[in-house]
């Protein structure tokens, strides 16, 4: 038996040495992609600044009332980019609100991926009734109102940080990526070396996690890139509207909310564009990296 | 297809089962019960429990559930705990308007979307394909709220052009003239939301344009001497928007819930600010009813959807 793993290992490290895919491939193609390569740099530069203001500043610091300072404006009071109406800081918030944006964004992606991957694996090697079932509940959770859902839990439960406020997302949000990795599994299953596989007896979850992930995780990849970009939408949305994370945990969103009074959003722009900005800007270099991806995952679209 | 079609109904009802019970769970978590705001401190324990009681509150929670079902079923969702009007009559003042602003998002959308996925898919690879994909991909990342926002601030208060709240400038207008002023406050709004939800449209339809050039059709009708015209009119376009059709139901879906976030931004009294406005005054009996009338909403689009979608495709028909 023992044998026969190492065979079709062999067999399976020998198809990924053939097809040029993986790591150098993408590397090629942000080389090739101008404005994918830009996006990487100003991404990775951006969240570098961000992760290492939030871990110099002080977010109860940041988030104290002084009321002082109340709509300072940029440069008064030693307020770089101005304060709120509690004087509070701009940039403090903005350095704090982009780290909890970017935090939520990213576990809620890595939680709903993973979900995705098993529920998709599953659904898609066994198929028939299993497949089925799943269904039915990933049908009836996409055609949820899901955003007012969200609000409701969130004014209902009495206190929750922004651990709940991720599993919340995650419970709602995990069905559009187990849709898309049980769209590819189950093509997948259906190909020779799955069944091969299955005629020499290799263990389901083996062939699941050895043979069909490894064939269809480039697109995982690219699914779980554009994904981020909508969690980090979504949180940010969502705070917008108030009904995101607790007050007491700036949000991007959160400071672009101000804008939903008359007078801030017409006359005190220094409290709500720098945060949109901070979206837009992040948004689009998320979204340019994950067409890069694309790319490089299928070879017809390739420029490198 | 009929067999499709009635199969479809049938799905939706465990479903339409599933979500009232969720509904019905989260409003009983909410604080408050249907006398909230009758009650004063001046009445009395007894007086209470008998109203308690009469309304039903102390039966088992299934009689509990049923008797809403019930309820809602005919129409009766409660009464406002801030209003002091019957929920329905709330909703109810809000629901042509959000209706309208609706149907105007969606003419706006499908205005932009047709032609240019039209120009992309039969001009793919040139210099005008590339802008619309271009436009198309920042449509996609940008998140509503902040385009929404700018736009506001530029053409609303900056430039003065669009009022920035409201449905109506001043009360007492009537006819033609009403009807333009409600026009002129939705343009701004649905406008917006039109931008950003060209995305699928455009995509779908000039991948089926380009994928439906070097199809046999095409080839023979060009061969037969056709215009070229006349076969993107006659044959090409034809075809391409079946597809197109069959997202309708899915449209109006994203409309919904698009209506939350585009009616607090522009200030606009309908469904989607009432349900916020709601939340923030913990007005349950609302905010259950909307949930609900969004979900059923939803369903009944994704169901539309899918119909079309099988008298469209008859590929998806179930034997």
């Amino acid at each position: 038996m023992e044998k026969q793993y190492e065979v079709e290992e062999e067999m399976l490290d020998k198809a990924a040495t053939e097809n040029p895919t993986g790591f150098k491939v993408i590397v090629k193609e942000f080389k090739k992609d101008k404005l994918a390569m830009g996006s990487l740099i100003v991404l990775a530069v951006l969240w570098l600044a961000i992760f290492i203001g939030a871990a110099v500043l002080d977010q109860d610091e940041i988030m104290y009332v002084d009321i002082l300072s109340s709509y300072a404006r940029p440069g008064e009071n030693g307020f770089l980019l101005g304060a709120d109406y509690g004087g509070r800081s701009i940039l403090g918030q903005l350095i704090i609100g982009g780290r909890n944006s970017i935090l939520i964004g990213v576990s809620v992606t890595i939680l709903t991926t993973i979900i995705g991957i098993v529920v998709g694996l599953i659904a898609g090697f066994y198929g028939g009734k299993i497949d089925n079932a799943i269904m039915r509940i990933i049908d009836f959770i996409q055609v949820l109102p899901t955003m007012m859902i969200i609000i409701v839990i969130v004014t209902i439960i009495p206190k929750y940080n922004m651990l709940t406020f991720t599993m919340i997302m995650v419970v709602f949000y995990w069905v559009g990526n187990a849709r898309l990795v049980r769209s590819k599994a189950l093509t997948e299953a259906r190909r020779d070396y799955v069944s091969a596989s299955k005629t020499m007896g290799t263990k389901s979850w083996k062939i699941m996690l050895g043979g069909i992930l490894p064939n269809i995780s480039s697109i995982i990849i690219v699914d779980a890139t554009l994904s981020l970009a909508a969690n980090i939408g979504i949180e940010t949305g969502l705070s917008f509207l108030g009904f995101g994370l607790p007050p007491a945990t700036p949000s991007l969103g959160t400071l672009i909310g101000y804008a939903r009074s008359p007078e801030v959003i017409a006359d005190r722009l220094y409290i709500w564009l720098p945060a949109s900005l901070l979206i837009l800007v992040m948004m689009l270099c998320i979204n340019y990296i994950g067409q890069a991806l694309r790319r490089a995952s299928d070879a017809k679209q390739r420029l490198g | 297809m009929w067999k499709t079609i009635l199969r479809r109904f049938l799905v939706m009802i465990p479903q339409l089962f599933i979500l009232s019970i969720m509904i019905f769970v989260l409003a009983q978590f909410m604080p408050g019960d249907p006398f909230t705001g009758l009650i004063t401190p001046d009445t009395d324990a007894a007086t209470i429990e008998r109203l308690r009681e009469e309304a039903g509150l102390n039966d088992p929670v299934h009689i509990q559930y049923i008797n809403w079902i019930k309820n809602a079923a005919k129409g009766d969702l409660g009464r406002s705990y801030t209003q002091q009007l019957p929920v329905t009559k709330v909703i109810g003042s809000r629901v042509a308007n959000t209706f309208s602003l609706s149907l105007l998002s969606l003419v706006l959308m499908y205005a932009i979307a047709l032609p240019l996925g039209i120009i992309a898919g039969r001009y793919n690879g040139s210099r005008i394909d590339k802008v619309i994909t271009s436009y198309n991909f920042i449509a996609l990342a940008i998140p509503g709220f902040v385009l929404y926002l700018v736009m506001l601030l530029i053409f609303g208060y900056r430039l003065g052009w669009f009022p920035t709240s409201g449905t109506v400038s001043t009360s007492g207008l009537t006819g033609i003239t009403y009807m333009l002023d409600r026009l002129y406050h939705m343009i701004l709004p649905a406008l917006c939301y039109a931008v950003l939800t060209t995305t699928s449209t455009i995509q779908y339809l000039r991948n089926e344009i380009v994928d439906a050039k070097s199809q046999d059709y095409v080839r023979t009708a060009r061969s037969k001497g056709v215009p070229i015209k006349t076969v993107y009119n006659k044959h090409i376009f034809r075809n391409s928007l079946l597809p197109i059709a069959a997202f309708f139901g899915f449209q109006i879906t994203g409309l919904l819930a698009g209506s939350v976030m585009i009616e607090t931004v522009f200030a606009y009294p309908g469904m989607g600010s009432l349900f916020i406005d709601s939340v923030t005054q913990r007005d349950y009996s609302v905010m259950t009813a909307l949930v609900l009338l969004y979900g059923l909403l939803t369903l009944i689009g994704s169901l539309v959807s899918d119909i079309i979608m099988s008298i469209v495709d008859p590929r998806i028909r179930i034997e």
